[in-house]
């Protein structure tokens, strides 16, 4: 017999809460990194290789005898940095491709929205292969490979908003008083459109994350002598017989963070949007 | 419908086409010459003469691409400059990997998430639901890589019930062909069957909510006649979508998983390629990657198209 579950909007709140304070977190211990860290996380100390978890070492160390503490705060420097800066890039350059499609239609929408098409056949590891192949592979190519495969959802959210916008009386009212397009749709238009951009942002986030380690893992991302969890990772699958630390720490904290952008990502659209 | 496939079929195929431009171009966009960044500073004028002619650089990029998407379109995807054999036979060789990899991982994902995504949906209001919403929320956020180290480290390492990586081909032996892939279908599966689940709980609600349901309900139809012939089946044109994004995620999920248990697949031969600078390899994987996302998403929408008519004459 199960019981009678808490009702769907206190599970709602628990999402919010639960999804803010695991992104707050996040986002205070990266902030906190920059100003104190236990250990030099680069620092190697041969006495303490692959320790277990210890008062001086509360996460235990890696096979150099590096602080696992130390380096996971500032490889969520090194996720954070690539996953914010390849959202904003996609959110802004697909927000605005997809509004101008929208409001203008015709050739525009039609060649705009092909593009996203052709950009949907090259997800984030697909596209940082390329990269990585022209150029050498870096956190530069593997954010921009981030940003690219992120570009179609946000010009996809932002076209329907503004579609089912500027129908809308305001806009007509806005056109009557002889207000000129440009006006129109990134003053009244754009602006109303904000919310499930908002809430993808979040959602994207959550998978930036995802994408950046398994890049960084592979090679394709955030060069070796920068800690950031994909490295750490990489890094630890030579050693998981001797010591499961250094493959637990950095796992557990890719999960932290995708599940709080992804909880708060769903909470916001619960706020925005109640009916979904 | 003939004409809604055909429609469709003319936008894949710009797509394609658009995608293999894409492709071609990221050689022209590599700093300096190619034949020089392929084979090093130390390389001898003649050499990289030879190369160049090889991979085509002595004529001009229009003629040159025109040539290679006529190859391609012959199956013809030009010689790997590391292994010194035709792109797609390697490739060739490489899916009997990861074919079997993501069909896997696509199918244990499915055989999960659907009925528990049915059953959160019909247990709503009980404490099963947000449970099981609770676990798949988790089980997206666990990357399939880590998963898979994870499943390493246990099955493998302590319990030794599991290779730990490597691959047997299942002419060689059908019982070590399948331990070999058990581990990372797994891993890959697993994390796609939570993302699943919430897609079809999501869209069973949707149809649960709908008129018909009630008035099948009230019409006094059995509650599994309801799921089973009303609910679900208006459920499937979501669920079929779902199908198809999943099997492009561990498509492309693979190319890591492959890392993590050694196996030789695609993935794993991409990577290499670009550890070797070796172009027309990468070019070739990088377009097949690509095609098969268009043609999952043209099949998606066709399966569509068939099972909603409301899509085909809309």
């Amino acid at each position: 017999m199960v019981a009678h579950a808490a009702s769907p909007r206190a599970l709602r709140r628990l999402n919010l809460y639960l999804g803010s304070f695991l992104v707050g977190v996040l986002l205070l211990a990266a902030l906190v990194s920059f100003v104190w860290l236990p250990h030099d996380p680069q620092a190697m100390d041969f006495g303490v290789q692959l320790a277990r978890p210890s008062a001086s070492h509360p996460f235990g160390a890696d096979h150099f005898g590096r602080d696992l503490l130390s380096r996971v705060l500032v490889g969520a420097r090194s996720t954070l940095y690539v996953g914010f800066i390849a959202v904003g890039l996609a959110f802004s350059v697909g927000s605005l491709l997809g509004a101008l499609a929208g409001y203008a239609g015709g050739l525009l929408d039609e060649v705009v929205m092909r593009l996203v098409d052709v950009a949907y056949a090259f997800p984030a590891i697909l596209m940082a292969l390329l990269l990585a192949a022209v150029y050498q592979p870096g956190t530069l190519t593997a954010m921009v490979a981030i940003g690219i495969a992120t570009v179609p959802i946000f010009a996809r959210i932002a076209r329907a908003g503004v579609l089912s916008l500027k129908e809308r009386e305001f806009v007509e009212a806005g056109r009557a008083l002889g207000m000129r397009h440009g006006r129109v749709l990134f003053r009244h238009v754009l602006p109303n459109a904000l919310g499930p951009l908002i809430v993808q942002a979040s959602l994207s986030l959550a998978v930036a994350v995802l994408a950046e380690a398994a890049l960084s893992f592979l090679g394709l991302g955030t060069p070796p002598d920068v800690p950031s969890w994909g490295n750490m990772l990489k890094e630890a699958q030579g050693f998981m017989t001797l010591s499961p630390y250094p493959a637990l720490v950095p796992g557990l904290a890719i999960v932290w963070t995708v599940l709080g952008f992804s909880l708060l990502g769903d909470a916001l659209r619960d706020l925005w949007d109640p009916r979904a | 419908m003939l004409g809604f496939v055909a429609r469709r079929f003319v936008t894949a195929l710009v797509s394609v086409l658009l995608a293999s431009v894409v492709v071609f171009s990221a050689l022209l966009a590599v700093p300096g010459d190619p034949a020089a960044v392929i084979l090093g500073i130390n390389a001898t004028p003649e050499a990289r003469a030879v190369l160049s002619r090889k991979l085509g650089l002595d004529v001009p990029p229009v003629e040159r691409y025109v040539r290679w998407l006529g190859g391609a379109l012959r199956g013809d995807l030009g010689e790997s400059i590391n292994y010194q054999r035709p792109v797609s036979a390697l490739i060739r060789d490489r899916l009997r990997v990861s074919v079997p990899l993501a069909v896997g991982a696509a199918l244990l994902a499915c055989l999960l998430a659907v009925p528990l995504g049915v059953f959160a949906a019909l247990k709503r209001g009980t404490l099963w639901d947000p449970l099981l919403v609770a676990a798949s929320q988790l089980g997206a956020a666990v990357p399939s890589f880590w998963l898979g180290l994870i499943f390493i480290l246990y099955f493998a390492v302590q319990l030794k019930w599991l290779p730990a990586g490597g691959f047997t081909p299942f002419e060689q032996d059908p019982g070590a062909w399948a331990r070999s892939l058990l581990l990372p279908v797994l891993a890959l599966g697993l994390g796609q069957a939570a993302v699943m689940t919430r897609m079809t709980r999501a869209a069973m609600l949707e149809v649960l909510s709908q008129d018909f349901v009630r008035t099948a309900r009230a019409k006094g139809v059995a509650t599994r006649g309801v799921v089973l012939k009303h609910a679900l089946r208006n459920a499937m044109v979501t669920i079929v979508t779902i199908l198809g994004l999943s099997l492009t995620n561990v498509f492309i999920g693979s190319i890591v998983i492959e890392q993590v248990f050694a196996l030789p697949g695609l993935g794993r031969l991409a990577i290499t390629a670009i550890g070797t600078r070796d172009f027309p390899l990468l070019q070739g994987e990088v377009l097949v990657y690509a095609s098969t996302i268009v043609a999952l998403g043209f099949l998606v929408d066709v399966s569509y198209g068939l099972l909603d008519p409301r899509i085909r004459y809309g």
